[in-house]
């Protein structure tokens, strides 16, 4: 009889024991898991379940109270699409428990103070709009959250602060009005106008030069003033607060579960928010970056079905918001994201697919970079086409149709994502467009926006096929985009060319590398190449001496063509030479200008082979910049993958130093650890003289570290400064020959290299920033042309 | 147990394990069997492996192709196409190696399971290329799954070796 009842409640059966050899991590994970999923795959309400949660977590309070508080905050930091969830559930807890609400207020100021001592400013924004939603919930007091936003607003009134970092306060007090705004402004109307008062005027004098830099679109002629700031985050939220404050604060989109328990939260005693004084600028503070709304669709664009919310309602800033932070808590795990993005509450009054479309394409064209690995929104878009085969795809065709036809003002990084975007999921999808639908730029000049990026789309597309399947897949029409057979030019190639300079030694060279020649041997071939550059050369032969360089690379790479693998075998077998050849920095020029008339037809190869030989150290990172803007490839200078070489070359750069700072911090902190251990052993005699000893390599080991990070900051630096000093002498020409001819100065040309250096400064910024006093005397100073000194400028305003 | 002790903890390292989860990038059940060293070392090498096995693929995928794609999640070390052993030919899979584990998780994320040709293609955690294993193990040379296939596909020789001499 014994043995049925302890096996009737299992559980409890011998509840000590059990409690005593549980895991308390196991406990932990229970807890957080029961917090977590609280409503998922249940078929009771949501109000139901918050209420059991609340009874067990009531229950729990003695024993795990501080691992209850830790759970709580940690999903009110990082779960902030499910605010009201857990605002909820707080306010039930705080109802019953009147203690834990105020401890759990307690820890949220302060997990508030460290997100921004360690500038992790986004997860504050959701910790401030959790505590605002506290309000609500009858857990915090409306005039204490409207004080604290009273020190918010203050900050604008700071002196010598930048303004990205008034601008953070102000987000984070107008982004919590959607859920709050209504029930501060029933308890302190006539604060709440003030703070709104000081908001208007704070914007106002704001300044916007920065906008430009950072908007996907922009016009030819620059917008008026009013026009582009509504596209700043900011300016975009606060017409939406205006819309709201003049409906009176009614929000109907935010599901709130906490009215359902209105009469039990109403008896509950609220806690005061202590006064919180936002924490001083400092040195370290890194603010967020400006940021510009990305708007595609609006309300014409689903006539079937429910309208979408205009761009002034704040329903439209709330729906965004949690849609993007689902993306944040999922993009690691694509099913999951897809299914959480389509069970976004309130999917039948709003047209789901179109907002989930259009934030991942925010996403996707945020300047200067996406929030997450570009690949990852091509795929979480298929994943949501699989997912919704009956719709989503059309969403999506509409999309990119509305895409192409605003390319004309689109901002050329985004193009570049773009295409990046399309012909990888065309990719997936057998190719298959309408490519006649888009016929209109046949007509056009092959520089304009549409034929440019129908032209790089087919070249990104065979890269992942092959050449004939490309010139299957468009309309005979669009030939003249289709990209060229991407087939190796030797020049010694054929017997009518026997005429030219080094062909006898290009055969003999063929001839030895077949027969697995080696380094000495070719040397000793090429000792027969004269040198049209001077009239002695030395014995060795090793000054610059472009012919060699010519006979050498051409007949190598042609001879290597097959594949990647062959090439890169060959550069490889060969290095000593390329070496030898490319000493000089005209040698190194000269290399890439070869491999550039070998491969012109293979833009993907030049691509690998100049990465090949960086990282071999055929040619250095000033090479490549020089080159990419040397003359011989002012033909290419627009087209997609140029940029994708110079910018995979700085991110090289970038890299190498990274690499070897890490290098020296480690050996800085073996010493350390070396010294730590001395001190604390015993010593005696012996070992103060072997740690001599072993201190000897470990400190010269850092010096030789500290010169190589040194060298290798500098040559970063010069990289930099090479390529703005090229952009400026380029833009320069064609600004004085625009002036000069009368002509305008807005040619495709001149918005694409623009934008080009734009991007430089974006991609980068962080270590351009060390730059910025250089930069300031030595490059872009006064005597500069406005037009470029305003990119310049623009770049500056970004963390002003 | 106070709740101050929870303060500074809280912000820096806490998560939450539903935020952790990581399901594409985790190693799957296959181990090789031809490899050399004890389970738990073929693991260890799997975990901080940055090469990929990619199978699935088209005979006639290059080399270029399966560079471009798997360049989109991060730079490409090495890729080792996958051949006959007695015909010395393509055969339908290869390694990718990235220069981090980053990369390579993000391929694991974002490429396996899309295609390439077509296909939809497959990648695995490799414990890492040795000589020798960019051949194919089936008794005809080419992978023991087109040994036995009884299905037609065209990217892969048509009907499996066991149909084709049947």
């Amino acid at each position: 009889m014994s043995r049925r009842r302890h096996s009737d409640d299992s559980d409890a059966g011998q509840p000590h024991k059990r409690r005593r050899t549980s895991e308390p991590s196991e406990i932990e994970e229970r807890l957080e898991s029961l917090i977590c999923r609280v409503g998922e795959k249940s078929n009771s309400s949501l109000e139901s379940n918050l209420e059991g949660l609340a009874g067990v977590l009531e229950a729990d309070l003695p024993n795990y109270k501080s691992k209850i508080l830790r759970i709580l905050c940690t999903v009110a930091r990082l779960l902030p699409e499910k605010l009201t969830v857990y605002t909820t559930l707080v306010g039930l807890l705080n109802a019953r428990n009147y203690n834990f609400g105020g401890e759990f207020v307690e820890a949220m100021i302060r997990q508030l103070k460290e997100c921004l001592k360690v500038n992790m400013y986004n997860e504050a924004v959701h910790l401030v709009r959790f505590l605002s939603d506290l309000v609500n919930c009858h857990v915090i007091a409306a005039p204490s959250m409207v004080a604290m936003f009273e020190n918010f607003v203050s900050v604008t009134q700071e002196e010598d602060v930048p303004q990205v970092r008034c601008d953070w306060y102000m987000f984070a007090f107008l982004s919590s009005l959607p859920w709050v705004g209504k029930e501060l402004y029933e308890k302190k109307d006539a604060e709440m106008d003030r703070l709104l008062s000081q908001t208007e005027s704070y914007l106002k004098r704001r300044q916007k030069i920065h906008v430009p830099m950072l908007q996907v679109w922009t016009a030819d002629k620059p917008h008026p003033q009013e026009e582009v700031s509504k596209l700043y985050y900011l300016d975009c939220l606060w017409s939406q607060i205006q819309k709201l404050k003049k409906d009176r604060w009614q929000e109907r989109h935010i599901l709130r579960p906490y009215l359902a328990f209105d009469s039990i939260l109403c008896e509950a005693l609220q806690h005061n928010l202590p006064p919180f004084t936002p924490p001083p600028h400092t040195e370290d503070s890194v603010y967020p970056m400006p940021r510009v709304i990305f708007r595609m669709f609006d309300y014409t664009d689903d006539p079937e079905g429910p309208v979408m919310p205009g761009s002034h309602s704040v329903e439209r800033f709330v729906i965004e918001e949690n849609l993007h932070c689902i993306i944040k808590s999922h993009w690691k795990e694509r099913k999951t994201c897809a299914a959480q993005l389509l069970s976004y509450p309130g999917n039948n009054k709003i047209p789901l697919n179109y907002h989930i479309v259009e934030v991942i394409f925010a996403e996707l064209f945020q300047l200067p970079s996406p929030p997450h690995i570009e690949v990852m929104y091509t795929t979480l878009l298929i994943e949501l086409c699989k997912l919704q085969p009956g719709s989503l795809p059309q969403v999506l065709a509409q999309a990119t149709e509305m895409l192409y036809m605003r390319l004309d003002t689109m901002n050329t990084t985004c193009v570049d994502r773009f295409i990046n975007w399309f012909s990888h999921h065309l990719s997936n999808f057998q190719f298959r467009w309408s490519w006649e639908d888009w016929s209109d730029c046949l007509t056009q000049d092959l520089e304009k926006p549409k034929p440019k990026f129908v032209r790089e789309v087919l070249e990104k597309c065979m890269r992942l096929s092959y050449h004939q399947r490309i010139i299957d897949i468009v309309p005979a029409s669009f030939s003249v985009l289709s990209p060229a057979n991407p087939v190796c030019i030797y020049k010694y190639g054929d017997e009518s060319n026997r005429s030219l300079p080094g062909y006898t030694v290009a055969l003999c060279l063929t001839i030895a590398i077949k027969n697995k020649a080696s380094n000495d041997e070719i040397f000793n071939i090429l000792k027969d190449v004269p040198n049209p550059n001077q009239d002695d050369d030395d014995d060795e032969g090793f000054t610059f001496n472009p012919l060699k360089i010519e006979v050498f690379v051409q007949t190598l790479l042609h001879l290597a063509a097959k594949s990647f693998s062959h090439s890169f075998s060959a550069l490889a077998k060969f290095h000593e030479v390329f070496k030898t050849l490319a000493e000089s920095d005209e040698g190194k020029l000269h290399v890439l200008r070869v491999v550039y008339e070998v491969w012109k037809n293979h833009p993907q190869m030049i691509a690998v082979l100049v990465d090949k030989m960086i990282r071999t150290q055929i040619v250095d990172c000033a090479a490549v910049a020089n080159w990419i803007f040397s003359s011989e490839l002012a033909h290419d200078f627009t087209r997609f993958y140029i940029w994708e070489i110079l910018h995979s070359t700085i991110r090289k750069m970038n890299k190498h130093v990274l690499k070897i700072h890490k290098e020296l911090e480690e050996t800085k902190a073996r010493l350390a650890r070396q010294h730590k251990r001395r001190d604390s052993d015993d010593d005696d005699d012996d070992d103060d003289r072997s740690s001599d000893r072993e201190d000897g390599p470990l400190e010269e080991q850092i010096e030789r570290l500290q010169e190589k990070v040194e060298s290798a900051q500098s040559e970063q630096k010069n990289l930099f400064l090479v390529i703005f000093q090229r952009f400026i002498m380029l833009l320069t020409e064609h600004l004085v020959r625009c002036e000069t001819g009368g002509i305008d100065v807005f040619t495709p040309w001149y918005k694409s290299c623009i934008e080009r250096l734009q991007q430089i400064f974006l991609q980068h910024h962080q270590i351009i920033q060390q730059y910025m006093v250089t930069l300031e005397n030595l490059l872009f100073t006064a005597e500069l042309d406005h037009h470029i000194l305003a990119v310049f400028q623009q770049f500056c305003a970004l963390q002003a | 147990e106070s709740a101050s002790g929870g303060g500074a903890a809280m912000c820096s390292g806490g998560t939450l394990s539903i935020l952790r989860s990581d399901s594409y990038a985790e190693l799957s059940q296959y181990r090789d069997q031809h490899f050399r060293g004890t389970r738990y070392d073929q693991e260890r090498l799997l975990r901080k492996s940055c090469t990929l096995y990619v199978g699935n693929l088209s005979f006639y995928t290059t080399e270029e192709q399966i560079h471009e794609l798997f360049s989109k999640s991060g730079d490409i070390k090495k890729v080792i196409m996958g051949l006959d052993k007695v015909k010395k030919t393509a055969c339908g899979f290869c390694f990718v190696e990235y220069y981090t584990r980053g990369d390579a998780e993000n391929a694991m994320r974002f490429i396996n399971g899309t295609r390439l040709d077509d296909r939809i293609i497959r990648t695995d955690w490799d414990a890492g290329f040795k000589e020798g294993r960019q051949y194919g193990r089936g008794r005809s040379g080419g992978q023991v799954r087109d040994e036995y296939r009884q299905d037609y596909d065209a990217g892969r020789g048509g009907y499996g070796k066991i149909v084709q001499c049947q």
